[in-house]
């Protein structure tokens, strides 16, 4: 299909960018890799008179280490996430993640930042910021910002960015010694949304569970934290069998949509024994 | 096969690399959308929103005054010269066919109706328009569900009929004289057992979206479209808008794929010529994939309440047939006989008495129905296989040990079926002992075993569908029984040139197959001329003016056939000269290897170029013979074939989650002599991925008003090659016996037996929950749902929320659907 008309700017520094945004108002729109907001504008969902393309901004790609943190860029794509070091050795869970976002060209194009802009809440890394308490960079006429992710998705497509705001990079926190992670997609075909997603990261320390997250895929209009089944983790030995009793609480506080890609009930299922499974395969039990 | 024997270097059989595929892969195509004529337009169609409601108000003005609009039509400007979109297939005399105006006139009855079309100079400027359009409907009550749309003084879809049945065919042994009457097995039966499926809609979802450019050109015109069927389009063409056929030429360029879903006259290709003709300017029409989804024809989309009886030792008796077949809202060009045509195949290899088939056609608000891949036959495999599965559960028998108590012995080919069909040949033991050994049928039987024994919460499962289907479609006598409003055979015909080169003109017209290939390989081992001498000329009506094109797996078996036909008239004329050039008798010559010499005296003789030369010049030629080797051959078949095989699907099943993941596929298909291994096998995989999708991944689904809510692959879902497993392929050859290749044909055998294999291994994992059946797709969720209903449930929890009007493209309450389409 076709979109409707509309302008075009890609401004060359973030400066020009926030500018350029600005004048648009609230007719301008972001274009960082397309893959979601060149869709809906084929469908004609949505009316943009000015995309405003951070193609350009080399300031905003890229990943880097900073103390207990690493710093990706929002601009950096789902391949350069996949294929960084950093992210291997300290967020192993985004790369996880990353690795099941659409296919080759899609994480050839598409970007973390977009990603977590775009906020669908059947997406795969807003869970994954949120699981990673990562904190999100923003900027915009009213100067720099940061937002903890837990602030940042506030419902069904919507985020804390104001009118005029751009997602420059997102901190993730390194996970210290002893945590391990594991994120657990249920989709119906290999390059498909997720039904429910359910990531977690355990930390062990002997035989019990120290501490544990876990954060929850398309089970509501934002991505989630399941923090009952984090509270009866934490402290508790690391057995099937306490796993597979704090797992069954997952369901609490989510509202699972209804669509065609599954009832909520079956989705409360899934919920459950998705979560069952992230939290052995995190813990290695 | 004898007419190949001894000739070196055979190419028949060879596994050669496809001659066509060069130009696609580095993207020197020749699509429709490619095609650019100078002073072209470019055409946008408005679609109705609704399902079923008069036109009350068109406005157009606005859009006319869009930039670069040069012209907005509705179905007021057509109404008295489109006259209706053929069908050809009026499979009762009483059949009621309502009319299908290409561009509606006063009333929409599914949604995705075309109702105005832009003519702008660019499409974008065409698209743009669209919007200005004003249009106000008033709703009428939509008719879903095919059972509620029978009942008597029900909301009409068509208020001039009288009801929304559109025909009844029925066959039965008894009356037809091929068997018992259906009554007395019934009444007779030791064990009964009766179970309906749902044949879910499908969508063919053809790589290219179609597309059409229509070039008027004084009393005529030249269409190029994305079509699978040039001659047909161009004499549909002529009647349909009444211009003289000689001034239609159809021409079908690069053709991504059809799977029958362009087995079509369109009424995106009238609405062209229309617009096309009115203005006198050549047009484009290029439809979006979600244009595609919702307005090209739909596939099966039936329920089957099947009835088998037999005894108690498990031999068959008799088989109950009765469908309802969702017709949509308007017969297309085969729409009728598509559900007909699984008529002579419900009974398959086994050796019923009596057998009854009736099918009811019906009109429902829905995407008119039409051919899609196997069409007919997949859903008749799908019914005896799944229900002998069922009625192996009833005896407490092997479902493989019942197949073989039924089936037809090898050694009693030929033989007549319950519904008069004579099957030519085919091994049923042969194709089954090789695929059990293929997959490790024992094996696996242990395994599932040991994983029931210790309650595996992921189990396997292990189905079977032995098959057959009819194909080479077909001989003319038949049809004509069938009422189908043309013939069956194909033509070729050879020409070859004054340097010994040659082209072969078929009218089956490729989009995708391997013509260009096989007919090159049959050719070169009929005339002895290299493989690269040859040229396949098809899909022109000018180039190739005579055929009927490729569906129904007949290329081969009918288009392959005229080849060999028109090369033996070469060779005839050949040896006549050749006899003449070297003063010998013709019976005393014998061809082989491209040239013909005195029996005993070979190196003696004239090659086929040098003969060919020796016709162009015709300096010294028999008395009275026309120079030229040209020949040309329609074949007419005098029987079906009948491909068979027997597929296996191992499957495991995640009880938890409901996820059903094929671990093994292993299938041995029987498709007669093969030309080309490489093509039918890429001809197989292909078709078990469409076979498999229907059974685990696709649906379409209808909301309650009417939408199309699985209007895009984001909700429309096809499985990609990471989904399958590598298949398990295998053979045996049982050479047919009514053509001289000794072929079946292969086009759909993977899509006609696949679907039964997989969910007849989904319902096995399932046994220990005594699950009898689960509706497909088998999503995740419905396998789940089993599980949990255990005993008996049938696992027919679509995918819906309550308010649940139809089965087959089931249908949601509201179409609130969140998310769909916008998870992008
Ligand atoms: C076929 C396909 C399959 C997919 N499968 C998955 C999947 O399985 N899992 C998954 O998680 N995702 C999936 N995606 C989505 C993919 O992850 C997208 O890349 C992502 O959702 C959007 O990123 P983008 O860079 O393309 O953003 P765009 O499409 O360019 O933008 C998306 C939205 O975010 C806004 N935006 C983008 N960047 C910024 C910024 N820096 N600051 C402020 N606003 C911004 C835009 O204005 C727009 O509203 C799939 C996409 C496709 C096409």
């Amino acid at each position: 299909m076709i979109p409707a008309s509309f302008e075009y700017e890609r401004p060359a520094n973030l400066d020009a960018a926030v500018r350029v945004l600005q004048d648009g108002g609230e007719d301008a729109k972001v274009l960082a890799g397309g893959q979601s907001l060149l869709p809906v504008l084929r469908l004609r969902l949505s009316y943009p008179e000015l995309l405003v393309d951070l193609g350009g901004l080399a300031e905003l790609r890229g990943i880097r280490e900073d103390g207990d943190a690493i710093v990706i860029g929002s601009m950096t794509t789902h391949d350069e996430v996949l294929k960084s070091e950093l992210v291997r050795q300290h967020a192993p869970l985004l790369a996880q993640a990353t690795a099941t976002v659409g296919d080759r060209q899609v994480r050839h194009l598409g970007t973390f930042g977009g990603s977590l802009s775009h906020a669908d809440p059947a997406g795969d890394l807003p869970t994954i910021a949120l699981t990673l308490d990562a904190q999100l960079h923003a900027t915009g006429p009213g100067g720099p910002r940061v937002i903890p992710a837990s602030e940042f998705f506030l419902d069904y497509l919507t985020t804390a960015l104001r009118p005029g705001e751009i997602l420059t990079a997102i901190r993730i926190p390194k996970l210290g010694a002893g945590w391990s992670t594991h994120y657990e997609k249920f989709d119906r075909v290999a390059q498909a949304w997720s039904i429910v997603g359910v990531a977690a990261a355990v930390r062990r320390s002997n035989g019990s569970i120290a501490e544990a997250r876990v954060g929850l895929t398309n089970m509501g209009t934002t991505p989630l934290r399941a923090s009952l089944v984090e509270d009866e983790l934490s402290g508790a030995a690391a057995s099937a069998a306490t796993v597979a009793s704090a797992s069954r609480s997952v369901t609490e506080g989510t509202h699972a949509p209804n669509d065609l890609a599954g009832h909520a009930d079956y989705r409360n299922h899934l919920a459950q024994v998705l979560t069952r499974r992230a939290v052995l395969a995190a813990a290695g039990i | 096969m004898t007419a190949v024997e001894n000739r070196p270097a055979a190419e028949i059989g060879q596994s050669r690399l496809r001659k066509e595929d060069a130009h696609l892969l580095i993207g020197r195509t020749t699509w429709t959308d490619n095609i650019t004529l100078p002073g072209m337009l470019h055409l946008a169609i408005l679609r109705s929103p609704m399902a079923h409601a008069t036109i009350t108000s068109i406005d157009v003005s606005a859009a006319k005054q869009r930039p670069g609009v040069v012209a907005v039509f509705t179905g007021q400007d057509f109404a008295e010269t489109q006259g209706s979109i053929p069908c050809a297939w009026p499979v009762t005399p009483e059949m009621v066919n309502p009319g299908h105006p290409s561009l509606a006139v006063t009333q929409v009855n599914h949604v995705g109706e075309a109702v105005a079309v832009v003519v702008a100079r660019d499409k974008y400027l065409a698209q743009d328009a669209l919007e200005a359009i004003d249009i106000d409907y008033a709703p009428l009550p939509v008719v879903l569900d095919m059972e509620a749309a029978l009942v008597a003084d029900t909301t009409l879809v068509h208020g001039h009929t009288s009801s929304n049945r559109s025909f009844t065919w029925t066959f039965e042994s008894g009356a037809a004289g091929t068997g018992a009457p259906i009554e007395d097995t019934l009444r007779d039966a030791e064990v009964t057992v009766r179970r309906r499926f749902i044949q879910q809609r499908l969508i063919p979802s053809f790589m290219e979206p179609r597309s059409t450019v229509v070039s008027p050109n004084g009393e005529g015109v030249t269409m190029w479209s994305a079509t699978q069927v040039p001659h047909i389009l161009r004499t549909m063409l002529a009647l349909t808008l009444n211009i003289p056929e000689h001034k239609v030429r159809v021409i079908a360029p690069d053709v991504g794929g059809g799977f029958g879903g362009k087995l079509q006259v369109t009424p995106e290709e009238v609405i062209c010529t229309l617009v096309a003709r009115k203005l006198g300017k050549p047009v484009k029409y290029t439809e979006s994939r979600s244009e595609s989804l919702m307005s090209a024809h739909h596939g099966r989309d039936q329920i089957q309440d099947i009835t088998i009886t037999a005894k108690r030792d498990g031999t068959v008796t008799g088989l109950d047939v009765h469908l309802f077949a969702d017709m949509g809202a308007y017969l297309r060009l085969v729409s009728p006989g598509i559900p007909v045509l699984g008529a002579f195949m419900y009974n398959s290899i086994y050796k019923f008495a009596g057998y009854r088939f009736v099918c009811e056609g019906v009109f429902t608000n829905k995407t008119p129905t039409d051919a899609y891949r196997g069409a007919g036959r997949p859903e008749a495999t799908f019914a005896i296989e799944r229900i002998m599965d069922a009625l192996a559960g009833e005896l407490d028998m092997d479902p493989m040990e019942l197949r073989r108590k039924n089936w037809i012995k090898h050694e009693e080919f030929p033989f007549t079926t319950v519904c008069g069909l004579t099957y030519d040949s085919g091994n049923y033991e042969a194709a089954t002992a090789k695929a059990l050994e293929l997959i490790g049928w024992d094996e696996l039987r242990r395994e599932q075993a040991e994983r029931r024994a210790r309650r595996d919460p992921v189990q396997l499962g292990l189905g079977i569908s032995t098959f057959t289907e009819m194909c080479g479609l077909a001989p003319s006598r038949v049809l004509g029984s069938l009422d189908y409003g043309a013939g069956g055979w194909e033509n070729a015909s050879i020409r070859v040139l004054a340097t010994g080169k040659v082209e072969v003109v078929t009218g089956a017209s490729a989009h995708g197959q391997g013509h260009e290939t096989a007919w090159s390989q049959i050719v070169a081992d009929q005339l002895g001329v290299p493989f690269d001498d040859i040229e396949v000329i098809h899909g022109d009506t000018q180039s190739s003016p005579k055929g009927l094109d490729t569906y129904g797996s007949r290329s081969l078996v009918v288009g392959g056939i005229a080849v060999v036909k028109a090369a033996d008239k070469v060779v005839e004329k050949a040896r006549a000269i050749a006899a003449h050039m070297l003063e010998a008798n013709p019976d005393d010559l014998e061809f082989a290897g491209g040239s013909f010499s005195v029996k005993g005296s070979p190196g003696s003789g004239k090659t086929i170029q040098e003969i060919a030369f020796a016709a162009f010049a015709a300096h010294d030629l028999p008395d009275g013979m026309e120079p030229s080797l040209d020949s040309d051959a329609t074949f007419d078949p005098e029987n079906f074939s009948f491909p068979h095989g027997t597929h296996l699907c191992a499957i495991d099943v995640d009880t938890e989650t409901g996820r059903a993941t094929i671990r093994k596929y292993a299938c041995v298909d029987d498709i007669g002599e093969v030309i080309n291994p490489l093509i039918a096998d890429g001809q197989i995989h292909g078709g078990l991925a469409q076979g498999i999708a229907q059974a685990l991944y696709e649906e379409a689904v209808y909301d309650a008003d009417g939408n199309l809510t699985t209007g895009t692959f984001v909700d429309y879902l096809l499985p990609s090659a990471s989904d399958l497993p590598s298949f398990l392929t295998g053979r045996t050859v049982s050479p047919s016996t009514t053509n001289p290749l000794g072929v079946k044909g292969v086009g759909e055998a993977g899509t006609i037996a696949s679907t039964p294999a997989v969910v007849n291994a989904v319902v096995d994992a399932l046994k220990p929950w005594g699950v009898q059946d689960v509706q497909m797709p088998c999503t995740p969720e419905r396998i789940w749902r089993a599980v949990a209903e255990g005993v008996g449930g049938a696992a027919t929890a679509d995918r819906s929320a309550e308010g649940t009007v139809a089965y087959g493209g089931a249908s949601t309450a509201s179409s609130d659907g969140s998310g769909e389409g916008e998870q992008l």
